[in-house]
């Protein structure tokens, strides 16, 4: 008798320009990235908003979550463009990374190689959008507002 | 309760490339600590092995350690919190010694950076951050430390000149100290010109300049009781103060961009516990792993108030001849930072300093002396305050 092969929900592997993980209870995002959303985790009992999202909340312990979508403009808390980068990435180059601030959580990323340099201001609006990659990956960046 | 303190320090030379393995790596800064002390390895009850694992192709060193530094059977094991391993290696050391289980503990900080390849590092480099949410975008150290020292610039008015001038002073020291890897001068005007590689860009605003290089190299601290340390020692140098703390690993999970929350947890811990404050701290080392981190440090540890830290540098204070001297080795930038040998190099740094043998690095009269450690970019904290 054949062994039945055990199915492997991989899907957070399609995150980012190369992930690290490939197993998360949080696989759901990158679903999620495919629909256009970036979307985060809200404990429903202790009502704290997490980004990134996390299956279990610290507070309560408990894990009845909610996804919450990332919508509406963060502000530009600082960023840095990179001139070296590690394996992987080194096509890529240059490229800026950034943390936005949307008041009750904040998002790490990266800036779109759209905005000139001249155009980044630290305190600036910012979107996060979702980006299709080549082989079927998903990543997200931050656009103007 | 009797003090805790320091009766032995050593380190090897930072250099690129040691030319050995690792246990003789670990023997060089021992052999010198144990010489220090002026006891045997049999004096020693427990050893602590302080480094970064991902750059050892030897599982558990702690066993091979102390097989070659001639420690076994006594009780020996493996400490990591990236590059403030060997200060979190002194903290266990003290509690051990506190508790009453040991009476002497060396703590051993080692790392042969060149053990994997380059391409290995490159390879380990993308996954120094939290790998499932930060690492995807591409991210290194440089350019987490350059998002600290850009929220810096824009809410304070630091400049890259400011950051330079960091790279001056640590390299004026630099030179004097026989240790260090780095040892040539560094001028202001390097740093805007083309054609010297301090001035290349490596992750904006941070330029080669501001970056400290790898480096292989080993630290040895070996603590004693009370009554064991004034019995062996003619010297001993008491550690007053401890302080430590962590924070988020994703950004994204902080709330102070322009300085470091666990060096300031950590600093008030040890104040607290030493009696003292910021003003009475007569010489220091600092995690200056980046320019922009010892500004920071300057800030975080009370030496300036936040935003001030550019004044301090600019106006020479942290130099040799200074109210606060700081770094007066060559700092992390000089010296290399050989990952878990930093933190016993900074103390070793100190100890010498209050015990008036550093030479011609040597500070007017230090009482009582600072080492700032930080593990990745401030994940990890150490402050340890240390008197004659």
């Amino acid at each position: 008798m054949a062994k039945k092969k055990r199915e492997i929900d991989d899907r957070f592997k399609r995150f980012g320009i190369v992930s690290f993980t490939a197993t998360t209870k949080v696989n759901d995002f990158v679903s999620y990235l495919e629909q256009g959303k970036v979307m985060g985790t809200r404990c429903k009992k202790c009502d704290i908003m997490f980004f990134p999202p996390r299956a279990d909340c610290y507070q309560c312990l408990g894990g009845d979550m909610e996804w919450f979508e990332v919508s509406g403009t963060g502000k530009l808390v600082t960023y840095s463009k990179l001139q070296y980068a590690p394996v992987g990435f080194e096509q890529d180059l240059p490229y800026c990374i950034a943390l936005l601030d949307y008041g009750d959580y904040k998002v790490f990323g990266r800036i779109d190689k759209e905005i000139g340099d001249d155009e980044i201001k630290v305190g600036m609006d910012m979107k996060t959008e979702v980006r299709q990659l080549p082989e079927d990956r998903l990543i997200y960046v931050f656009t103007k507002a | 309760m009797g003090k805790i303190g320091i009766i032995g320090v050593g380190q090897s030379a930072f250099v690129r490339g040691y030319p050995g393995s690792i246990r003789e790596l670990a023997f060089e800064g021992f052999k010198e600590a144990v010489k220090d002390a002026q006891i045997s390895a049999n004096d020693i009850d427990a050893s602590i092995v302080c480094s970064a694992p991902e750059y050892d192709k030897q599982r558990s060193p702690s066993g091979i350690f102390a097989e070659y530094l001639g420690l076994i059977p006594q009780p020996t094991f493996y400490l990591e919190s990236l590059c403030s391993s060997s200060s979190m290696g002194l903290r266990m050391a003290y509690s051990l010694v506190k508790a009453g289980l040991h009476d002497v503990v060396a703590v051993i900080g080692f790392q042969k950076m060149s053990e994997i390849s380059s391409a290995e590092s490159q390879e380990r480099m993308g996954r120094g951050a939290d790998i499932q949410w930060e690492s995807p975008f591409g991210t290194m150290m440089p350019a987490y430390y350059a998002m600290y020292a850009r929220a810096h610039m824009e809410k304070y008015g630091t400049t890259p000149e400011d950051l330079a001038l960091v790279r001056v002073k640590a390299a004026t020291y630099g030179q004097i100290n026989e240790k260090a890897v780095y040892r040539k001068p560094v001028t202001l005007e390097m740093f805007t010109d083309p054609e010297s590689p301090m001035a290349g860009p490596v992750s904006s605003p941070l330029r080669v300049g501001d970056c400290c290089a790898n480096a292989d190299g080993s630290s040895c601290v070996i603590v004693a009781n009370e009554e064991k340390a004034k019995a062996m020692s003619d010297k001993p140098v008491w550690i007053l103060g401890l302080g430590a703390a962590s924070n988020s690993v994703n950004l994204a999970g902080r709330d102070l961009f322009t300085g470091l929350r666990v060096a300031e947890l950590a600093a008030q811990q040890a104040y607290k516990m030493a009696g003292i404050g910021p003003k009475d701290v007569d010489v220091a080392e600092v995690h200056d792993c980046f320019t922009i981190a010892e500004i920071m440090a300057y800030e975080n540890l009370g030496f300036a108030a936040p935003g001030e830290g550019k004044e301090l540098i600019k106006s020479k204070e942290t130099y040799k001849e200074g109210s606060i001297p700081v770094n007066i080795d060559g700092g992390l930038l000089s010296k290399g930072h050989p990952i878990g040998a930093t933190g016993g190099s900074q103390i070793r740094t100190v100890v010498l300093q209050l015990r008036g043998e550093a030479g011609e690095m040597q500070v007017k009269d230090p009482e009582i002396g600072l080492v700032h450690n930080i593990g990745g970019v401030g994940i990890y904290g150490n402050v340890t305050i240390l008197g004659r």
